[in-house]
């Protein structure tokens, strides 16, 4: 009887993951499909255009996968969005919004920075300790509309978008002025010290941070759907009034959710730092806070998803520069791609009616966010 | 009564995904007679109801109205063909006057621009001389230039009525049009429906409720699993003959309860005053007390104070002034969580609001409020061996029919969510039990199954509150009554003396006779 129950388990669970990737991954095809088709309409003629497609596409295959140098910027690039994405998806499950991973990203890189070039710590521990002021800088700015959100009941997608601003212009106040390089040429701060740095592997630009990125992206998977505290967030996400019944106060929920996720987009940013970078500069975020969303919403906010899907976000950053000079189309190109998966992602009815997926009544990915729109 | 028929569904048959919600239905309406549809929910009556009022297309099958074979893609080709549907949950805008929503959506407009559509001015005065009139003939006493918002419910369901009417429909649809009603309002309603059958309207009358049925009907059709069970006239039919078609088995109408025996208080409830969620009072000084092995029943019309009382005693809404103890412990003002440790279940009156997490499994919706505790995890860590083997064995006592514990709880029918709260609720030791509303909306062989769930309760020394609006299920399983009107409790009464007339009355807020 066990035994049986186990494999009908399994044989679920391989449907409902199924489930989970067709409407994302028919997503991706059909905006493949549309940007070929803009690319064909703006070029000079139809054989131009297909040749276009074919030589633009191929480049973005090619430069950021087929070739190793490639393969490694692709990586590198997945990091960041791989933590913010969860920034996004944990709050999500709770049934908020969060707009504001950018915002987070710039104040964990500014707080862990703060502490990697003026707090001397012996080395690994250094480091440890800079991730660690990079999480606390990053949930304060989390916390604040957390807290707004389950205090006054203010709608958290306004406040973060504005904490988005305060938090970039904020943090180039400060590598201007007070943590400025006092070498006058450049806005930036002075390097961090070498025992903050997290180590880079095989000699490339790729660095320990990146696993940090996917041990954290299961963390967040086992935490959300294997521990007590995981529950009360989904059950909050998902009905907060048979959150109430059930004794879970939605308010903690509400503030606990923004500070992981605003503590995650402020340790993807203090990584850049510690792995990449080396300095903070102006202008520093570079929009992985916004990419985030599209990459929490095409993995329909769950943990693992978010790895495959910060893949394709990091090829599409990392190949796009090819589709420029392999077929001389304009990088914006690559926006359009990335508006469409979101478009599609976001609603897939439109997906379901083209590819006649069927609907299934009620699913456990979609948190109520309308409740949380009405306030 | 003349035998025209005005209305036919022919073979119409309906084919959802998986789902054969209609098979082959045949349904004739004649000319000024009340037809009476009843049938368990999930069988078929709402399905049937959507196609004859251009809801849905049928996969199969014709409708007939008047003679005339049509087919109706809208709920505007219904009204055209003169159907008119009064839904369960209305559909007016509160602040706006009786006749803004009569004319909403047929706006008749007067002065220069009025040969534009939907330009001109709204000829308000028109439309209330017309709707003066059409109450005239009907007797139903409409105000035209009263807000919806200041009206009894009763009233509200008149303007539904005369939205129709003002349509020109002479088929009126009525969707369980007593279940909002007081005893005293249903019978209003059903003079109403006489005076508009006498002037040959039609209706067709949905419902569950067997007495109305016997009482109003001309004929009564019976729908069981998507067919057509039969159809009976009430002068053959009796409660139990329609039970039996309905649910197609003997079903036992009165549950089967020995006489109560009290023991020592565990619910005392003093001056308790609550708000509702405008600030108003809505439970003003209340004071009862519930004795382990009793079952105290809470009779009322909906809205008089019963979901603030049920709220705050389960911790789900702050109390403003009074006191609540339960076992001789203060839980005046406690977080939900500390009155479940209390040993206390609730039912709540709203399952698909606060009982369940539709998103969520059959096994995870079973521990929703004991999750964080021994046996169901280790640490912060879930056991979820442990979870799946309690919702299997909770899945087979309590008859929860569900593909498996993993299906989603949003997929069940409402009885058998609603057993997967009487399961969880039941599935540890209870001091007391607060149940509002448990069987609302479900059908009679779950309400039967629950029924029998709560005396075995009672019997094995639980205190039980049980809150309904439903007078039968009152009379049927409690030992007591606390009748409740605009937020007090208006009397008490051993259920010896209570019948049917003396707490409708009560409830209606009436002096008391007795």
């Amino acid at each position: 009887m066990a035994p049986i129950d186990r494999q009908q388990r399994r044989a679920s669970l391989l449907r409902r993951a199924w489930r989970g990737i067709q409407i994302p991954l028919l997503a991706i095809i059909i905006s493949l499909i549309i940007a070929a088709i803009a690319i064909i309409v703006t070029a000079d003629s139809v054989p131009v255009g297909l040749q276009k497609v074919g030589r633009g596409y191929w480049g973005i295959l090619d430069g950021a996968i087929l070739r190793s140098s490639g393969r490694i910027n692709t990586l590198v690039a997945m990091t960041p969005l791989i933590l913010t994405g969860l920034a996004v998806a944990i709050p999500f499950r709770a049934g908020l919004f969060n707009i504001g991973a950018e915002g987070q990203f710039v104040m964990g890189a500014l707080v862990g920075t703060v502490v990697a070039i003026y707090v001397p710590l012996p080395p690994v521990i250094h480091a440890l300790v800079v991730l660690l002021f990079g999480f606390i800088g990053g949930g304060l700015w989390g916390f604040i509309p957390g807290f707004l959100r389950a205090r006054l009941g203010s709608h958290e997608v306004i406040n973060t978008i504005m904490l988005n601003f305060v938090a970039i212009f904020f943090v180039n106040f400060m590598v201007r002025r007070p943590i400025k390089d006092p070498n006058p040429s450049t806005v930036q701060t002075l390097p961090i010290l070498d025992t903050a740095e997290l180590p880079r592997l095989f000699g490339t630009r790729l660095h320990v941070g990146f696993f940090i990125a996917i041990l954290l992206a299961f963390a967040a998977w086992y935490f959300l759907f294997k521990t007590t505290w995981g529950f009360s967030l989904r059950t909050t996400g998902l009905n907060p009034n048979a959150a109430e019944y059930a004794g879970i106060s939605s308010k903690r929920q509400y503030v606990i959710s923004m500070v992981l996720a605003g503590g995650l987009a402020g340790v993807a940013g203090i990584i850049e730092v510690q792995g990449l970078t080396r300095v903070l500069t102006e202008g520093f975020a570079a929009g992985y806070g916004f990419d985030a969303i599209a990459v929490s919403l095409l993995a329909v906010n769950n943990p693992i998803g978010i790895i495959p899907a910060a893949l394709i976000f990091g090829v599409l950053r990392i190949g796009g520069d090819f589709l420029q000079i392999r077929a001389g189309l304009s990088i914006h190109i690559v926006s359009i791609f990335n508006a469409l998966i979101l478009l599609f992602v976001a609603a897939p009815a439109i997906i379901r009616s083209v590819f006649r997926v069927k609907v299934e009544t009620v699913r456990e990915d979609q948190a109520s966010l309308s409740s949380g729109w009405g306030g | 009564m003349t035998q025209t028929p005005v209305l036919e569904a022919r073979g119409l048959t309906k084919q959802f995904p998986g789902v054969l919600a209609n098979d082959a239905v045949d349904l004739t309406l004649y000319q000024g007679e009340v037809l009476a549809l009843l049938g368990e929910n999930g069988a078929g009556k709402t399905t049937l109801m959507n196609m004859l009022y251009g809801l849905y297309q049928p996969t199969e099958g014709e409708i007939w109205v008047k003679g005339e074979h049509v087919v109706m893609t809208s709920p505007n080709d219904a009204i055209q063909h003169g159907i008119g549907m009064v839904h369960q949950h209305f559909m007016l805008i509160p602040v706006m006057t009786v006749a803004e929503n009569i004319m909403l959506g047929v706006e008749e407009t007067r002065g220069p621009l009025s040969a534009v559509p939907k330009l001109g001015r709204l000829n308000r005065r028109e439309v209330a001389e017309r709707v003066r009139e059409l109450s005239g003939q009907y007797n139903l006493a409409i105000n035209p230039t009263d807000f919806v918002k200041d009206l009894p419910v009763g009233i509200q369901q008149r303007v539904e009525i005369i939205k129709a009417l003002y349509r020109r429909a002479d088929i009126l649809i009525l969707d369980e049009p007593t279940a909002v009603l007081t005893p005293q309002e249903v019978r209003e309603l059903f003079v109403i429906m006489r005076q508009l059958t006498s002037q040959s309207v039609s209706i067709i009358f949905i419902t569950h409720k067997l007495k109305e049925v016997l009482e109003i009907a001309d004929r009564i059709a019976v729908m069981r699993q998507g067919r057509m069970a039969g159809i009976a006239r009430p002068a053959e039919a009796t409660q139990a003959s329609l039970a039996e078609m309905m649910v197609g088995r003997n079903v036992i109408l009165q549950v089967e309860k020995s006489a109560a025996h009290p023991q020592e208080v565990v619910l005392q409830v003093r001056d308790l005053r609550v708000n509702d969620d405008r600030h108003q009072p809505a439970v003003r000084d209340v004071s009862l007390e519930v004795r382990a092995g009793e079952i105290l029943g809470v009779a009322g019309v909906q809205g008089n104070g019963q979901r603030e009382l049920v709220e705050a005693l389960t911790g789900l809404r702050s109390v403003a002034a009074g006191h609540v103890e339960i076992a001789g412990a203060d839980a005046t003002h406690l977080r939900p969580r500390a009155i479940t440790e209390m040993e206390v279940s609730h039912i709540p009156e709203d399952r698909e609001k606060h009982g369940l997490v539709k998103g969520y499994s059959v096994a995870d919706n079973l521990v929703l409020n004991r999750y964080y505790r021994e046996p169901y995890c280790r640490g912060p860590v879930l056991d979820e061996e442990r979870i799946a083997r309690d919702a299997q064995m909770l899945v087979e006592r309590f008859d929860v029919r569900t593909p498996g514990i993993e299906t989603l709880a949003g997929n069940l029918s409402g009885g058998n969510k609603q057993k997967v709260i009487v399961a969880r609720e039941f599935s540890h030791p209870v001091k007391l039990l607060i149940a509002n509303q448990p069987t609302r909306g479900i059908d009679v062989g779950s309400i039967e199954f629950i029924h029998q769930q709560i005396i075995d309760q009672r019997d094995a020394g639980s205190a039980v509150l049980l809150v309904s609006a439903e007078l039968d299920e009152i009379l049927s399983l409690a030992d007591r009554v606390a009748v409740m009107f605009e937020g007090r409790i208006v009397k008490t009464l051993p259920i010896a003396e209570a019948t049917r007339e003396r707490l409708g009355l009560l409830m209606a807020g009436s002096e008391d006779a007795g």
